[in-house]
This record gives C-alpha cells, structure tokens and sequence, in this order.
C-alpha cells in the first residue's frame, strides 16, 4: 500500500521551515556552506542555499559529496556500485558545513559523509539538515534540522522526489 | 556497475561499453586525486600483490600507488627474470600466491599468456600489467582516457602508430582499444617493425611518415627497443631517426591541434626530440598522472564487491 505523506506543496513550505531554522539557530547565515549528500541532498541543498541568499550580498557556496568510496558496506555488496565523485570547490577550514540530505534512515550515510568531509578539512562545525527523519538509527547520530518526522517500520519504503531529479516533488510511504 | 569481467587480463576481451564504464569511473577517480587528502577508504583490508617479473618503474609504481589511493595493502614482488624457469617457477609462484591469500595480482611478465595462466588457477582477481608482446591493457586504457579529455570522443579520429608495432604490447593493446572505441587506426614503420597479418587489426599500413603524419588527429610513438637493435631490425639509429623520428622539423609543420602520446620510457634524439617534451600538444605526462586514476578504477572496480557464492 503506497500512501502520499507530503505533497508539492508540503514540501515547499518544509523547505522553507528548514531554511529559516537554519538561519536562526545560526544567527544568519554568514561563514556557512552547504554540502548535500548525492544525489537527491544536492538540490536540496541548492534550494536552501537559494532560500538563504535571498536579500543577502553573501552567496552561500553549494557542494556534493558522494559517499560510496566511503561506505562500510562495500565488501557485501554484490555489485560495485558506480562512483559519482564529489564536487567542493571552496575551502571549508574553519567554515560551518549544513551537510544535507532527503532522508535519514540507519545513520551510516551520515557516518560516511561526515569521515569523507573530513578528509576535504577541518571546518569550524558541521551540522545535518534532513527533509525526512524515518527512525531506525544504528548509529549515534542525530540531525539538527529535520524537516518532518515519519513514523516507520524497517521494511517499509520511503520514496523521495525532486524536481531536479525525477521531475516531480513529493514523499510516498509504502507498506509491506 | 558490476564488472562482466573478474580480470583484466587484454583489450581484446573487453567490449566498447566494458572501455567506457571504465573510462567513466576513471573520472571520480581523477577527482579524488586532487583532494587536500587523496586517499579514500574504498579497499580498506584488500590485498593487492605487484608480481613484476620484467623491469618498470612506472607501471610498478603506478599500481601501488593506485592501490594505497584506494587503502589497499599493496605488496611488491621482484623475480630476477634470468633465473625463472618460467612455466614451472609461475605455477609455483600461484600456488605460494594463493597460500598467501590475496584479493589481487597484478602481474608482468615476458611470456605472452602468463597472466591467463594464472587467472585460470587462482581464486585472487589478475590484472594483466605487460605480458610480452602481447597486451598491455591499463595503458591503452589511461591512453583512450588521456585522448578523450582532449578530444570528447575516439570516433571517427584517425590516430598514427610510429615505430616498432612487431614487438609493442602497448600497440597492440592501444590498436584494439582506440578501434573499439570508433577511431581510425594507422600504423608506420619500417618493414621490419610491423607484423605480416597488420590488415586483420583494421589498421591501414604506411611505410613513409611524410605521407601519413600531417593527416592525422593523434601521433601515438612506440620506443626503439634498443635491446633489440641487435637484432638488426634497422640500418642505424640514424637513419631511423631521419625516417620515422617525430624531429623539430616534422612537429614544427604539424598543426597545433595534433596531441603526441608516448608509452614511455622516450628514447629522446631516436623516435622523438627532446624539444618535444616542452610541446603543449604533448601528453607525455599527462598519461602518466592519468595511469594512477585509470588504475584506480580498474582495481576498485575488480576488487569492489564480494564474490557471489
């Protein structure tokens, strides 16, 4: 059974929800960057930083990190999977990273991504922004912006949609 | 991507699309490459065994470089190749390979085929690094990779093979690969340097470098083995020189678009001038820093994954 969680416009005003809490917990957006996790974090990010750089003079620099060199599960996957490769062209030393992603499921993404980005520098702090939160973590890591929460069971499906990548916006939840 | 293939043992096995996935990896790759930290976890506890039964410097250090990119253990191995007796000594060498538990070989030898030999009996991935005249598959690869940056696409460019094709594994192997990929193939040289059956590769012969070179996109020189010369293969280096030698004078009458590749090592004032080096239209070093991510690829790609039991 698939269900519609959050529609077009739903996801709009949930972006905007996190962009301004972005902004207040940062007092503004000054010295941040944004990295989204590949794919689906990418425009996400884009879109906050498009947000966030309305009526401001400082250009809130975007960038893509993909994880697969970095994950842990390389050796138990089947198939290799194919490498996107990441693209941050600033410095981030000393800098506050808003690392951004669709959804947040066991946390070994956000593990991943978290080594990798380390490995481009030392920023000043990193903080993780989501747009869903299904629970579920086997890691001890905890987004500091979530967009909505979603009650889930581990064998359900969380589809996320975007524009930028499949043409459409919106969330479907489906049970098993 | 999962590889069709466990090894890469030639070109010649690999279909066009095989070429491009690898070729495409070779991107993000490149990529890692120009971190502050250019190393990534990807092969964290692999082992990977360099087996160089022949001399090289660049290959050699160009896999386990690759291999510490990657965080694979990567462990050198060098026979005197005077004293192998080869069939015998490579079964031998497998069965210690195997004891030893590796996930991967690559290896070089002289004799043509031993890298299949050893594909065939063991459970580790082999990667072919040089195996007599035969193939050299990672340079025809970095060689296609270095070209694509340069020109998009292989198809429909004509590219010129000078030299010794007879006895050059990077030949044959770049013949097949850039043929794969849609160019057009050209080889010169003197008679003795090219194999009789040449036609069945697709190639078109020239005996004369004037009457080919300035019609060509790409000049791939092949190095004067000069351990064979003995062989009198040619009169003189000489006269070899002033026949087949890419001089100041023939580079200066090319059109600037023209990219020169070399295997490497360049036997400068033989096949090439040394001016040649300082051309912007040359890739010489290009290729080389290409060879790392090219072997990045080819080992994350054959090592990535467990095996399906």
């Amino acid at each position: 059974m698939r269900q519609a969680v959050i529609d077009e416009q739903g996801l709009k005003t949930l972006v905007s929800q996190l962009a301004s809490d972005i902004s207040r917990r940062n007092r503004g957006v000054k010295n941040l960057v944004f990295v989204g996790i590949k794919r689906r974090g990418v425009p996400l990010a884009n879109r906050l930083a498009k947000e966030l750089s309305l009526n401001q003079k400082y250009r809130i620099p975007v960038g893509a990190i993909d994880i697969t060199l970095y994950r842990d599960d390389l050796q138990l996957v089947a198939e290799t999977p194919i490498c996107g490769g990441s693209e941050i062209d600033f410095d981030i030393n000393g800098r506050i990273i808003v690392l951004v992603d669709d959804l947040i499921y066991t946390g070994r993404t956000v593990r991943a991504a978290l080594t990798e980005l380390l490995d481009f520098g030392r920023p000043k702090s990193i903080q993780l922004a989501v747009l869903v939160d299904r629970g579920h973590r086997e890691l001890p890591i905890e987004p500091n912006f979530v967009g909505r929460t979603i009650k889930t069971r581990h064998d359900d499906l969380v589809d996320i949609y975007l524009v930028e990548e499949d043409g459409t916006d919106g969330v479907f939840l489906t049970r098993r | 991507m999962k590889p069709r293939f466990k090894h890469l043992l030639g070109i010649e096995l690999l279909t066009r699309s095989d070429i491009i996935g690898i070729l495409d990896q070779t991107e993000s790759f490149l990529e890692v490459l120009k971190r502050p930290i250019p190393v990534v976890p990807a092969l964290r506890g692999k082992t990977i065994v360099n087996l160089f039964f022949e001399p090289s410097t660049r290959t050699a250090l160009s896999f386990s470089l690759a291999a510490s990119r990657l965080s694979a253990h990567c462990v050198n191995f060098s026979f005197p190749s005077s004293s192998v007796q080869k069939g015998e000594t490579l079964l031998d060498t497998a069965r210690n390979i195997e004891a030893m538990r590796v996930d991967g070989v690559v290896v070089r030898h002289s004799m043509p085929g031993a890298p299949h030999f050893l594909a065939r009996r063991l459970k580790a991935f082999v990667v072919n690094a040089g195996d007599g005249c035969h193939e050299h598959p990672t340079q025809a690869l970095l060689d296609a990779f270095t070209l694509r940056q340069h020109l998009g696409s292989l198809k429909g460019k004509r590219i010129l093979f000078v030299g010794d094709i007879a006895h050059s594994r990077v030949a044959r192997s770049n013949i097949i690969c850039f043929s794969k990929l849609g160019a057009r193939v050209a080889v010169c040289g003197p008679p003795t340097f090219l194999p009789t059956d040449i036609e069945k590769l697709g190639c078109e012969v020239f005996y004369r470098l004037d009457k080919i070179l300035y019609e060509v996109d790409v000049v791939n020189m092949l190095r004067v083995q000069n351990e064979r010369t003995d062989l009198s293969l040619f009169p003189s280096i000489r006269e070899y020189r002033a026949l087949y030698g890419l001089t100041r004078e023939r580079l200066s009458k090319l059109d600037k678009s023209v990219l020169v590749i070399h295997p490497g090592p360049v036997n400068w004032g033989v096949e090439m001038d040394f001016e040649i080096a300082e051309f912007p239209q040359t890739l010489i070093l290009n290729q080389v820093t290409n060879g790392v991510a090219v072997r990045m690829a080819v080992l994350y790609l054959l090592a990535g994954g467990h095996e399906e039991t």
